[in-house]
């Protein structure tokens, strides 16, 4: 969905994954950012209806870029940097307690 | 400037918190800091710049002509905050406010930094949060590929990354216009401006002209608008916009003159403005008015951009939208208020070093009304008239629904409409649905904005984990600072 404008090189200098996909975006970029540069459609689904939704704002507001990173749920991708070995992967539905949120 | 990398680095207390690391909470912070108050600047962005300045020491866009020189004088906002000696919490949110039971008059404020929280105590505390773009409920605006133009130019500026496809600009505002320049300069493909200014505005702004005339917005605005309609296709007088496509964003529908348009795209930009961000100052207990101009919920500030609430202070365009040069001097202004209040100026001298600001700001602002009143949204673009139009995005509330509710069960208010239907409960707390459900329930009731009222926030105003809440030292009046 989004791409790097012609200056900047295409791939990037960390890696990580998504649902399990090996993927690699430049250092500095938010997770939400390096997801769309990955041509990511969607980042989550939704509690209600389970509806595919993708980054909205950009800036913290909307909460459409919520995702699970390193095992943890509810994460706001557009806030969060990309850090080298992440594991990225969408959030379906409602959120569980799990072992790192109790 | 000191950068503060983790939570535990954080004094206990300090002189002034300011929330907000934009044009408004840099000035403030720097200024303060140079009057001799110890601050924490804290900021939920990985870099200094707010809004307007995103990413102005760290961004990857190198072709200064991209984003233009009013993007770059940020550098020189930040190089003085840098100077000073405050100390700064990047990614780090602040989210709730409190009154510190053991020190009257102070506050205890709430902050996660890399999951983790701690509560700190400042004796004043400036809220420079700024603004956020209007929610634009149009059919179809949840599906993936659609998102607000803020957002492409968040993704430009911090990413260096633009649509990859077909895109679609829909709505109105001299950001509109920026955005479509700047995203055209940086090489996207951009099919058409969908400009959604109703005409009807131009005689209501006609009274602002003489102001207009005057101020700085001019020149610039006309550049800005030259420069995106010579390049791009323009299609004025939208007054209806539909998103469709299954999973993901296909195309836009669009009317104009009664005739009806289709077209193909990937990515769509929705903008019609921006509006302060009032969830920190409602949560913190602040009055808000509504302002019938900027049709806007407003904080209710004084002279020195003090709240209701002795202590804390608005700045910027949180304050009521003004720009980004306003919303530096706003910070200033607020930076002088709160250290005079701590004894450290005196008020003569306060009033003086504060003088050449005021007439500065006064310029700047020269102007707002007759882009407010421009600008301001078609009605049908603040109250969706299609009845499947989803309001509320998190919990999937629709515009009949709130409507039946209005009309059906007499629900006056939004605060009544959150009982019955759960809109503004899911995690954005209402920012994206708030302002389109008191308009909804306005219009079906026959009231005013002003009649309805907001929604009452309360503190925390970000999600926070259970993790960090069972983490944080259990004094009692940290307790209530969650607890309440
Ligand atoms: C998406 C968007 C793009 C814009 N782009 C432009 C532009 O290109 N040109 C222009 O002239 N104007 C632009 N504006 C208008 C904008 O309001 C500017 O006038 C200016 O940025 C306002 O400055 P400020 O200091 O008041 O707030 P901002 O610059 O908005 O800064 C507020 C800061 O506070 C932080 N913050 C908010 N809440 C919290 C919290 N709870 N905890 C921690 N940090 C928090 C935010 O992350 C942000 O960094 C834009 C507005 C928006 C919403
Ligand atoms: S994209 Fe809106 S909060 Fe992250």
């Amino acid at each position: 969905m989004f791409r790097p404008i012609a200056d900047l090189a295409a791939s990037g200098a960390l890696s990580f994954t998504f649902d399990g996909r090996p993927m690699t975006a430049r250092a500095g970029d938010t997770v939400a950012a390096a997801l769309l540069v990955n041509g990511i459609t969607a980042c989550r689904e939704t509690p209600v209806s389970d509806t595919p939704r993708a980054p909205y704002c950009l800036m913290g507001v909307c909460f459409d870029c919520l995702v699970v990173i390193d095992g943890i749920g509810n994460r706001q991708g557009c806030l969060v940097p990309l850090a080298e070995g992440m594991r990225i992967e969408t959030q379906h539905g409602r959120r569980h307690l799990t072992e790192a949120s109790e | 400037m000191t950068p503060i990398a983790s939570i535990e680095q954080l004094d206990e207390s300090y002189d002034l918190l300011v929330v907000g690391a934009g044009p408004a909470g840099l000035s403030a912070a720097a200024r303060a800091a140079e009057l001799g108050l110890s601050i924490l600047l804290a900021d939920e962005n990985p870099a200094p710049g707010g809004q307007i300045y995103r990413a102005v020491t760290t961004t990857p866009v190198k072709n200064r002509a991209i984003l233009g020189e009013d993007y770059w004088r940020g550098a020189d906002i930040v190089a003085r905050f840098e100077r000073s000696k405050a100390v700064y919490a990047p990614r780090c949110t602040v989210w709730s406010i409190g009154p510190d039971e053991t020190a009257p008059g102070a506050f205890e404020l709430g902050l996660s930094l890399d999951g983790k929280a701690r509560i700190i105590g400042a004796k004043q505390v400036i809220l420079a949060t700024g603004a956020q773009e209007r929610p634009f409920p149009i059919p179809g605006w949840t599906l993936p590929g659609v998102m607000t133009a803020g957002a492409a130019q968040i993704a430009l500026k911090s990413a260096g990354a633009i649509p990859s496809g077909r895109t679609v600009i829909a709505g109105c505002g001299p950001l509109l216009y920026l955005l479509a320049g700047q995203l055209a300069a940086a090489g996207c493909q951009i099919a058409a401006v969908l400009d959604t200014t109703p005409s009807a505005n131009r005689s209501k702004a006609l009274g602002a002209i003489p102001d207009f005339l005057r101020s700085p917005y001019l020149a610039k605005g006309l550049k800005l608008m030259l420069t995106a309609r010579r390049k791009l296709r323009f299609v004025s007088g939208v007054t209806s916009l539909t998103a469709t496509g299954e999973g993901k964003l296909a195309s836009v529908q669009f009317e104009q003159n009664g005739r009806t348009g289709t077209l193909a795209c990937d990515t769509l930009l929705l903008h019609q403005g921006v509006i302060p961000s009032v969830n920190f100052s409602n949560a913190a207990g602040c009055a808000h008015d509504f302002d019938t101009e900027q049709h806007a919920w407003v904080p209710r500030v004084d002279a020195w951009f003090g709240s209701t609430v002795p202590g804390i202070a608005i700045a910027g365009d949180g304050a009521g939208i003004g720009g980004a040069e306003s919303a530096a001097l706003r910070g200033e202004i607020a930076a002088f208020g709160a250290a005079s209040r701590l004894g450290k100026l005196n008020e003569a001298e306060r009033d003086r070093q504060a003088t050449p600001v005021r007439a500065e700001l006064d310029k700047k602002l020269r102007g707002r009304r007759f882009l407010d009143l421009l600008y301001k949204p078609a009605p049908q673009f603040l109250a969706p008239p299609r009845d499947e139009t989803i309001v509320c995005r998190c919990e999937e509330v629709t515009a009949g629904q709130i409507r039946d509710a209005a009309k059906r069960l007499g629900v006056t208010g939004p605060n009544q409409m959150k009982a019955f239907l759960r809109c503004g409960m899911g995690p954005c707390q209402g920012r994206l649905c708030g302002p389109t459900v008191v308009e909804l329930i306005a219009e079906t009731r026959g009231t005013t904005p002003a009649e309805t009222g907001y929604y009452r926030l309360r503190p925390p105003i970000k999600p926070v984990t259970l993790a960090e809440l069972a983490a944080l030292p259990q004094t009692e009046a940290s307790v209530k600072a969650v607890i309440r």
